[in-house]
Parts: structure tokens; sequence; C-alpha cells
């Protein structure tokens, strides 16, 4: 089987996984799942000072997903949407499972998620990237977690589902993983499946997320090497 | 002494649940049709302790873009600070953001509505149906009360009246929904290492991560959503899909035409 722009069924669209790429920010990240564009920074942990949103048992985390007012065939007028709050809300839940919150009592870790191109996926290619950016920022997590979708269209499964095929796809199905624990984080899904096909689907995008944690655990290796060049020079 | 959330994580952890259930049962559903005449439709659904009221009003618009021979669905919801002490007045909190787009997608991914019969003149005017969902009781499960609610409400509502492609305001006719399917969540809590469906407001605040499943008539999976800050195997998930779907058949039994 061959797919609309000539993939594999279980082939995901080129990536390009870098760690690093602001000054500002404690940690960042850019991700590039094919034309659609994520870039995530850090900030914190730092005082939260509304005492109010304090947790005196675990740091709070806070994530913004936003689309940039370009990112889409039609301008997306600025501000949140219900569209964002939703997936600022499951993408955060998503990060919480790995995060070592309580180390951080009272403290606020400030994640904020850029989407400059949107071309499908970009709730995966958001979470991907803030996944980077928290281990660029030095935050202990328990794992990475990684984040692909998939989809059926006629007889295959199909991994990455992109472009034209989401309006033939039977579903659109994101998922979270966090590998060494084998644990879904995060499971959205919009379509018309029986059980047995959603549950194929779902290993599918699994499958992937494996693929895309290596990718990121790749950028993580390179920013710490080129730091440690940098620290070389200097001495 | 043992706090109430310790106590409550103590019972869930024994597998065990405060009012006996089951951890496969629902409690108890009461469904009221049209308790508010002024709305084309709305449905009352007591879950439990849990009260959503889904209110339908229904205008001539024009269609979007994309879609220019089909209604439009929109739905909304008010988390009413009736329902619980921690809901406060004010702009669309995350959590009521997401509980009227987890019912959105459950009406809209299984096609419940034939949108295309709502089409009145192509690309120019088509039927608009709002779904607003109201909050006056939250014991827990409000995603399934208020899915019922919104798809008790739609069965009975009657389209109004129309004359010059207006809508004569408190006039109804005998057209109904062209509905297709009858859409339908279920909601399972996890806790420790057991899940639960159909929880209470107790049990969500202890639980460590949520599935919804929505199913369609013929037990196909349509929508899904995880929430909780835990993940969850790909065991425990078959576990969820296999009691939704028959629990989902038990739930489109009390929503009789």
């Amino acid at each position: 089987m061959k797919r609309i722009d000539g993939r594999k069924p279980d082939e995901i669209r080129p990536i390009t996984m870098q760690a690093g790429v602001l000054k500002r920010a404690k940690g960042s990240a850019m991700v590039k799942l094919g034309r659609t564009m994520a870039i995530a920074g850090v900030y914190g942990p730092r005082k939260l000072h509304s005492k109010h949103q304090q947790d005196s048992t675990k740091a709070v985390l806070k994530l913004t997903y936003s689309m940039a007012p370009f990112s889409t065939d039609e301008r997306v007028r600025p501000g949140p949407s219900r569209r964002s709050t939703e997936i600022s809300k499951v993408i955060r839940q998503a990060l919480e499972a790995a995060i070592c919150l309580e180390e951080f009592p009272k403290a606020v870790i400030e994640v904020q998620i850029d989407i400059l191109q949107a071309e499908a996926s970009t709730r995966v290619a958001a979470l991907n990237a803030a996944s980077i950016a928290l281990a660029d920022a030095g935050i202990p997590m328990k794992d990475l977690v990684a984040a692909c979708t998939a989809g059926k269209i006629d007889n295959d499964y199909i991994l990455d589902v992109a472009g034209k095929e989401e309006d033939v796809t039977f579903c659109d199905l994101p998922v979270a993983y966090m590998p060494r624990e084998k644990k879904i984080t995060l499971l959205q899904m919009d379509g018309d499946l029986p059980v047995k096909d959603v549950e194929n689907v779902i290993k599918l995008a699994i499958k992937g997320c494996e693929e895309l944690y290596e990718k990121q655990k790749e950028a993580l290796k390179e920013r710490w090497i080129s730091n440690l060049k940098l620290v070389e020079a200097k001495a | 002494m043992i706090s109430r959330n310790q106590y409550l994580v103590d019972i869930a952890l024994s597998g065990r649940r405060l009012d006996d259930r089951k951890a496969d049962e629902f409690r108890q559903i009461v469904i009221e049709k049209n308790p508010i005449e002024k709305a084309e439709g709305s449905a009352l659904v007591r879950l439990g302790t849990t009260q959503v009221i889904a209110g339908i009003k229904m205008d001539i618009k024009e269609p979007f873009a994309d879609t220019p021979n089909e209604g439009v669905l929109m739905v909304g919801s008010e988390l009413s600070p009736l329902a619980s002490p921690e809901y406060e007045r004010g702009p669309p909190t995350e959590n009521s953001i997401e509980f009227a787009r987890l019912v959105d997608r459950a009406v809209r991914e299984s096609h419940a509505i034939d949108l295309e019969k709502l089409c009145i003149k192509e690309g120019e005017k088509v039927w608009i149906v709002n779904i607003d969902l109201h909050v006056l009781d939250n014991g827990g499960n409000l995603i399934d009360a208020g899915t019922l609610a919104a798809a008790a409400a739609l069965m009975n509502a009657k389209l109004p009246k129309v004359e010059d492609d207006k809508v004569v305001i408190g006039e109804k006719t005998n057209k109904k929904v062209p509905m297709v399917c009858k859409p339908v969540t279920v909601t399972h809590i996890k806790i420790g290492n057991n899940l639960f469906a159909d929880p209470t407001e107790g049990e969500e605040s202890v639980a460590t991560s949520r599935v919804t499943v929505g199913t369609k008539d013929d037990g196909n999976i349509c929508s899904l959503q995880k929430g909780g800050t835990e993940g969850l195997t790909m065991k425990e998930l078959e576990h969820i899909f296999e009691k939704s779907v028959e629990l989902g058949k038990q739930l489109r039994k009390q929503l009789k035409d």
C-alpha cells in the first residue's frame, strides 16, 4: 500500500528535533514534523507568587499551547480558543505523569508551546517539543514523553496521519507514551472504528512513539555534546 | 484520624465503593423529558446525585464555508456555582470547556444528527443547533450525564416555525431533529490499580486518571479522551474499552424514543 504522499503505512513524515534553541528560556526545543513546526520553552521551577495557586506538596505545572496567527491557511485569531484550552490541558496532564513535581513544593514550572506552522498533528509535535524542553531545562523526570498519531485508511493502519489523509482516515488518534513504564499518558480519538481496530491503531501509535523517543534522546545528546565542546573551548 | 481523601483512597484500593456499587455499575439514571418549555428541546438527567439539564435552541444561519450543505452543531456548558463549592462565576474554565467539547465530540463523531438534512439552502441558510449544558449539581461524572442529557434533549426537540426564512419566536412545528444514532459516553477512573465506571465526585477527587469512551449504536468507538495525570497500560485500556461498549448498550436503553 502506498499513501497519498508516498509514505509507507508505518512511516513517519521527515522529522527534526533540536534542543536548546532559545537563549532566555531555561530549556527549549524545536520539533518539525513534516511541515508542522512547534517550538517549546520552559521557565522555572521558580516560586509561585500567587499564594492561593501554590501547592505545598508539589510544583504547579502551567502549560500553554498556542497557534501563531500565520500558522494555517486561514489566519488564526490570537489568544486562547476553546480548542487550544483543551489541548493545553491534555498535554499538561500527559507531561505531569513524567515530571517529578513533588521535588519543588510551592513552585511553578511554566511551559509555553507555540505552533509556528500547522499541518496535522500539532498537539503531538507540541508534546514532543515540550518534553525535550523540560529535559533540556534539567527538570527531573521519570522518563521522556513521546507522542505520535495513527489512523486507519481502508484496510491499512497508518502512522502519523497528515494532509489529505485526514479527510479519509476512519480515525485520528494521538497517543503520548512513556516507554520505560509502558504507560499511555495522552489518548484522544475522533472517528468511527470497532474496538479491535482502535486497539491496533493505539499499538501502532505506540510504535511511532518509541521511534520518536529515540529521536528525542538524540536531540538531547547532541545538545549536551555541543555544551561540552563549548566548555572545553573556553578552558 | 484519617482525612476524607485518604478514606476515599483506602476504600477504592480495597476495590470497594462508598455506595456499595460494583466497579462496572452505573448509578440510577432518571431522564426527565422537556422540562423547559421555552427550549426547542430539553432534558434533565439525574445520574445518582448529579443533575444536568441540556437545552436546545435552534436558529437559521449561514453555513460554514467548508460545509455549505450542512447544519451547524454547537455545544456550550455552564458549571453553575449552584453545582459545587468549587465553581465560581466568570469566564468558562478549562474544565468547563473540556466538558462541553467532550459532549460535542460524542454527538458529532457518532454522526448522531444528520446535519445534511438541516440544510435549508446550500451555502446560504442552514439550521444551527445549540446544545447548552447546565450543571445544577455535581455529584460526579458530568461527562456521561451531559451526553445523556444532550441526546435526550435532541431526541425530544421540535423545530421552530419558519416564515420568510426567519424563525418565528415561540412557535414550534412537529418536525423533529433528524437523528441517526444515540450518542453515549462511558467514563472510567483509576484509583490505585482499580478501575471504576461512573465515578462519584468523591472518587473523581482522588482519581489519578480518567478515560471517556464514546460509542455508536453499532458498538463502534467514535471518541476517546484520557484525562488525569497518570499513565495507563494497554491492558487497562482494553478492559475499559470492553466495559464501555457493554455499559454503553445499557445506557442507550435509557434513551427510549
